[in-house]
């Protein structure tokens, strides 16, 4: 792949979003939406053949020589990355079509400029220029927040978008003060500033903690759980897939380039993030509808994922990517399992639901292999991961954290277990029964019935099977965790190492 | 000096309206904040060089850095934008600050 083609992820869906805007009709929101997904995927899958091998593909955009430009660069993190993020845009985006929502007016150019801000973050090698990705991928997610018009809707969007613009504005506090004491935004030149320099480790600190509470890490992670409940449940697959992701990305860019992996402040990650697994994890013990359960899920998975920075060695990096790129995909099928049965039911509450299995097997089928992968059980990728990283946090002597991470495995398993069984196992309620009995009483009512009952299935394919794809993935990932687990191991190395990456951006 | 205290006093400010129940003045607060955020990236670029950053219009030393005022317009129109749709949302929800948010 010719690296002049990376602005190209970008514009391309900036592009896509533009003609929707202008053509509102259904069939180009059928045709174009999913259209321009499938290509932001071909482009990641390209992104990934190319660097796969150790390579990385820098643009120096608008041709600019290196040091004024602003590159953009992609390694094997970014491409996983990447791929990851188109997979779940394109399969939140069917979900979205087979609920409707796709149709209301702006959805689909929103999401399109949602995903191209987050290409633009995964692929930019500028701090300043990370910060306006960040804008780009956060002002559309303010209009998804509230699109629904609800009154639920309106207050979770207040809480985001007050949280995440006191967020912005210390990052871009932060990236003032990088500048303001190193002279430079550009990740290249940055490499190993902040080792050189408590000043420059202090305003990347300010940074850091701005990517802290954008991932909700354990004591800011309050504004999750408010907001992420709020919209439908295509758009919390969508935002769990992507936005905390985004940031942890940050995090583990930043690190490894500005820090160089400072051995000597590795400790607070360590305390914070094993703090963020145990309270996420107890956080969800108390909840009673599907989605809060699943978001507290979220926020202990958080503290997993950033865990492999904390412990900065190979197989610690590896693990965390690994895990990153499987919490993605899993998560994100989680929600549209869940969301597909509160869809078609109206309710994702805990005591309301019983017996969904029956209705729908398949759908109960993709939610526990899903499940099971989020707790960490094989075949699934959750397995290969959790393996990974407690293997990771024994080898580096972290005990402790390891007997965390070990235990929090196994309270999120009682909480799926909690999910499945008041949602998917047991007997139906009432009134299916009664519609049985209903069907025995004359032929016309019989008729209707078997009408009513044969009309939602069409619908219901097209809502289960984005999920199902989903936990596909998770198996098959799990299955061949050997690929998955080469390219984290590429990724990690040039996180590691970091004089590959610098030297291509910088272009020296 | 006098740069550091406007931005002490404006994030001052910024701090307490933000910590308001209404959302007006949550907004408000907004404002202040991305001002004081914004002086920020002014003074990262070093105040005390202000020829207009154009070559051959006043000495090479004399220069203004160019880059934080760049860094300044992206961020003014990022925060304008914000601060609009804000206020759109303190329109539509009109009254439901006191409730309790559940």
């Amino acid at each position: 792949m010719n690296p002049v083609l990376l602005p190209l992820l970008v514009a391309l869906p900036l592009t896509g979003a533009a003609l929707l805007a202008v053509f509102t009709s259904r069939t180009a929101v059928r045709l174009l939406l999913p259209a321009t997904a499938a290509l932001g995927l071909a482009g990641g899958l390209a992104l990934l053949g190319a660097t796969g091998g150790g390579g990385i593909l820098v643009h120096q955009v608008g041709l600019w020589p290196a040091g004024v430009s602003i590159p953009l660069a992609a390694d094997a993190f970014s491409a996983l990355m990447v791929t990851t993020t188109a997979l779940l845009v394109l399969v939140c985006s069917l979900f979205a079509l087979a609920t409707g929502e796709a149709e209301r007016r702006y959805f689909a150019p929103l999401v399109l400029v949602l995903s191209a801000g987050v290409y633009g973050a995964l692929l930019t090698g500028d701090l300043f220029n990370l910060f306006v990705f960040v804008e780009v991928m956060l002002l559309p997610s303010y209009g998804l927040m509230a699109i629904a018009g609800t009154l639920r809707g309106l207050r979770g969007g207040r809480t985001y978008v007050t949280v995440n613009l006191l967020t912005s504005t210390i990052f871009l506090a932060g990236v003032a003060l990088v500048y303001g004491t190193a002279g430079t935004v550009q990740l290249g030149e940055l490499a190993g500033a902040a080792q050189r320099s408590p000043a420059v480790a202090a305003a990347m600190g300010l940074v850091l903690l701005a990517m802290a509470v954008k991932s909700a890490v354990v004591p800011v992670h309050g504004w999750l759980v408010r907001t992420y409940t709020a919209p439908s449940p295509a758009v919390t697959a969508l935002f769990s897939g992507l936005h905390t992701k985004v940031a942890i990305y940050a995090v583990y860019r930043l690190y490894a380039v500005v820090f160089e992996g400072q051995a000597s402040l590795l400790w607070i990650g360590l305390v914070v993030f094993t703090a963020t697994m145990a309270v996420g994890v107890l956080g969800a013990v108390g909840e009673t509808t599907t989605r809060s359960i699943l978001v507290f899920h979220m926020v202990s998975q958080i503290g997993y994922i950033l865990l492999g920075v904390a412990l900065f060695t190979e197989l610690g990096l590896m693990a965390g990517i690994f895990y990153l790129v499987h919490h993605m995909v899993v998560k994100a099928s989680l929600f549209l399992s869940t969301g597909a049965v509160e869809h078609v039911y109206g309710t994702g509450d805990l005591e309301r639901l019983r017996g969904r299995a029956r209705g729908e097997p398949l759908l109960a089928l993709a939610f526990l292999g899903a499940a099971l992968s989020l707790a960490g059980l094989p075949p699934f990728s959750g397995f290969v991961a959790k393996l990974t990283l407690v293997t990771a946090a024994f080898d580096a002597g972290r005990w402790t954290v390891a007997a965390v991470a070990i235990a929090v495995s196994l309270i999120t398993l009682m909480s799926m277990l909690k999910i499945w069984g008041s949602v998917f196992w047991g007997r139906p309620p009432e009134p299916e029964t009664e519609t049985g009995a209903e069907s025995g009483a004359g032929t016309g009512t019989a008729a209707t019935a078997t009408a009513v009952r044969t009309a939602p299935p069409r619908l219901r394919t097209a809502l289960v099977l984005p999920a199902v794809a989903l936990t596909a993935v998770t198996l098959c990932v799990g299955l061949g965790a050997e690929v998955l687990l080469d390219l984290s191991a590429q990724a990690a190395a040039h996180l590691l190492d970091t004089s590959t990456y610098v030297e291509a951006v910088t272009n020296r | 000096m006098t740069l550091a205290l406007t931005i002490g006093v404006l994030t001052a400010g910024a701090v307490y309206l933000i910590l308001q129940r209404g959302m007006v003045r949550i907004v408000l607060g907004f404002v202040l904040l991305s001002h004081a955020a914004n002086l920020l990236l002014m003074s990262a670029g070093g105040v005390f060089h202000r020829g207009a950053p154009l070559l051959g219009r006043s000495a090479t030393e004399a220069l203004a850095d160019p880059l934080p005022q760049a860094f300044v317009l992206t961020a003014i129109v990022i925060a304008f934008s914000i601060t609009v749709y804000m206020l759109t949302l303190a329109a539509t929800g009109t009254g439901d600050e006191t409730e309790d948010a559940s």
